[in-house]
């Protein structure tokens, strides 16, 4: 193993080039895998993911599509039921809402509504979340409202090995798998094995381990989150930091595994609070972990507003690194 | 030589196939509506009765490896695709026996092994599925033909626009068969579209088309020949527009307030069986003993689908939650 990563070594690498590559390698392995969205071909994406690949793959694999969500994400649904692997991109999730019918009412209840007979193999990846001063029809954070669909996957990839390794394997997958990846990280950088591959899509993973509090979280918020961990290693609390990685199934044994050590609880979604995902990982908690609290649940949403233009007001709007400790304390009752 | 493709063929033993298409269509939904009064079927059930000859021109003349995507109104697309008339009412029983293993009902049926897409109840949803069957289909280098149909309540919706313009732009095998009936339910066409010569719409995209009359039998044969040969051969769409009349109620739950009774009635002394069987009459193309023969093997037909979705089984409330993922890491497509 030591030698392997030796051997291929390290490469300084973005997230979005981590995505770019994960396309790459899904184009080149598999013939029936192509990349389809707005401006995805010569412009090069929205966000610069496929930025190049036009070139490398040709106008077939890497197909430019009118503005009609609605129409080319049934496209996918079609081309994946007659044997293609699609991905689609959808610029940003609150443009998905203008597919939610082909989502929601074809792709999630194909399998179910057939008897088994026709299945939907396909990955819509979309952009989510605020920070770039988008306003209010670019930045909201709706992969919670995806994860309570029964019939379809919904991941949330936050570091490099994931944005590189979670497609393949979303793409193996028999269902249909929406990839939520936060605006803030595509510029993100770091070190990544140069032979990194496929990673699971079902588990979640500590990030950080630690004994006083389980801080959960996912996506964009995690990296706050584990800035929140430092600072409050700093007060001598050793917050153990979950990304779930996958928001639909969610991995129930590793959150219990995590509360059942630290009593404690806080979650961390860049979702509004109400009828949020966190409530939905609260109230697991509730029902098979409640004897092991020592306090209430914490949560850390966004505010109840329509995301604003303004950087302070965005940043007041959405959860941050402070407000995290703050809960933390309050749940150990330091506050 | 082989006849040109699109050439009707007006022999006496395809007459009958396609006096017996729609007399089976007509007489199984008469049957349905039966067996709802009986509560044997719930939820929403919609009858095809006048518009046999819709589906019954247009489906023979696909391959058997062609693909179908059809509306909440498709008993009659199943029956003349060759889904067992078994299954197809097991289903609407609810039973695992039925053609969707009972999950489905009357607006959901699916079969795989004669490549039917199923029935789909969101008006122009099914579009964008159609135009991806055949988007796989160009990308794989095949020669399907993929026949999407709706009503033109559907030409009202933004995914009709979307399919028409996406399958002309990037060159998709799509055959657009729109069931002109001219309600949407209970609005009128007058009432939803400024423009109602629907197949002028497909110009807009640079689709070729045709309007046809849809209670013509013949007449539909005749243009989806034309329509099928078009998009095997261009790998391009076509938008076929077939003027018919539903002369049953929207569903069961229809009153129908919002036509008159004469209408109805006007549009009866067009209905496709009556006036294709008057004309194979007086053209002696069929014999007095056909009909009664026809009918005879129709209804035993439909006794032993009766008889075997009452005998059908309904699925364990365990097994609830099966197939709403795959059970199998294998993913169980073509």
């Amino acid at each position: 193993m030591q030698q392997e990563t030796v051997r291929s070594g390290m490469i300084e690498i973005s997230y979005r080039e981590a995505v770019r590559e994960a396309i790459r390698e899904a184009i080149k392995r598999d013939e029936r895998v192509f990349l389809m969205g707005e401006d995805v071909g010569r412009y090069g994406g929205c966000y610069a993911v496929s930025k190049g690949l036009l070139a490398e793959f040709g106008p077939e694999r890497i197909r430019d599509t009118p503005l009609s969500e609605s129409g080319f994400t049934g496209a996918g649904i079609g081309a994946a039921m007659a044997g293609m692997r699609p991905i689609v991109e959808l610029m940003t999730v609150n443009f998905s809402l203008l597919a939610l019918d082909q989502i929601v009412n074809t792709a999630a209840t194909v399998r179910h509504m057939s008897g088994n007979q026709f299945g939907v193999p396909l990955v819509i990846r979309m952009a989510t979340g605020a920070g770039r001063q988008l306003a209010a029809q670019h930045s909201h954070s709706l992969e919670g409202w995806y994860a309570h669909i029964p019939g379809i996957k919904v991941l949330a990839p936050a570091t490099l090995e994931d944005a590189r390794g979670m497609l393949w394997t979303a793409l193996q997958d028999p269902d249909p798998v929406l990839i939520f990846e936060n605006v803030m990280l595509y510029n993100m950088t770091g070190k990544l094995a140069a032979d990194a591959g496929p990673v699971d899509i079902d588990r979640a993973a500590v990030r950080r381990p630690g004994r006083d509090i389980s801080l959960i979280t996912y996506g964009g918020s995690l990296w706050k989150t584990l800035e929140a961990a430092t600072a409050l290693a700093a007060e001598s609390i050793e917050a153990e930091v979950i990304d779930l990685r996958s928001l639909r199934p969610l991995d129930d044994a590793s959150i219990m595994t995590s509360v059942a050590k630290t009593r404690r609880a806080v979650i961390v979604d860049e979702g509004w609070r109400s009828g949020s995902l966190a409530a939905e990982i609260a109230m697991r908690i509730v029902e098979q972990a409640f004897w092991a609290l020592d306090a209430p649940i914490g949560r850390v949403c966004s505010e109840e507003v329509p995301v604003p233009y303004p950087s302070h007001l965005e940043n007041a709007a959405i959860p941050q690194a402070p407000k995290i400790v703050a809960a933390a304390k309050a749940a150990l009752g330091r506050a | 030589m082989t006849a040109p493709a699109d050439k009707p063929r007006l022999s006496r033993e395809h007459m009958l196939y396609l006096l017996k298409q729609m007399i089976r269509i007509r007489r199984f939904e008469d049957k349905c509506a039966e067996l709802y009064t009986q509560e044997k079927i719930r939820g929403f059930l919609h009858l095809y009765d006048g518009e046999e000859a819709v589906a019954v021109g247009v489906i023979p003349v696909l391959e058997k490896r062609d693909r179908i995507v059809a509306t909440y109104r498709e008993h009659g697309h199943a029956l003349v695709r060759g889904v067992p008339m078994t299954t197809v009412l097991a289903e609407m029983y609810g039973k695992q026996e039925g053609c969707s293993r009972g999950r489905g009902g009357s607006m959901h049926l699916f079969d795989r092994a004669t490549n039917f897409h199923g029935g789909n109840a969101i008006v122009g949803g099914s579009l964008p599925l159609a135009v991806g069957l055949a988007l796989a289909d160009h990308m794989q280098g095949g020669d399907l033909v993929i026949a999407c149909f709706f009503g033109e309540g559907a030409v009202a919706e933004g995914e009709f626009h979307e399919s028409l313009n996406l399958a002309a732009l990037w060159g998709l095998p799509v055959l657009f068969v729109c069931e002109n009936n001219l309600y949407a339910m209970g609005t009128a066409l007058a009432l939803s579209e400024s423009e109602t010569d629907i197949q002028r719409k497909a110009s807009c995209y640079r689709i070729a088309s045709e309007a046809v009359d849809g209670m013509d039998v013949v007449a539909v044969e005749a243009a989806a020949r034309r329509a099928v040969h078009a998009v095997r051969e261009s790998r391009k769409p076509y938008f076929l527009e077939c003027r018919t009349y539903r002369l049953r109620a929207h569903s069961m739950f229809d009153a129908q307030l919002y036509r008159d009774k004469a209408e109805i009635e006007a549009w009866r002394q067009k209905e496709p069986i009556v006036r294709f069987q008057g004309w194979l009459q007086s053209n002696h193309m069929i014999h007095p003993e056909d009909v009664p023969r026809i009918e005879a093997e129709i209804d035993a037909e439909i006794a032993e689908a009766v008889a075997f979705a009452e005998a059908g089984t309904w699925e364990p409330a365990e097994q609830l939650t099966r197939f709403t993922y795959a059970e199998s890491a294998v993913p169980a497509d073509r």
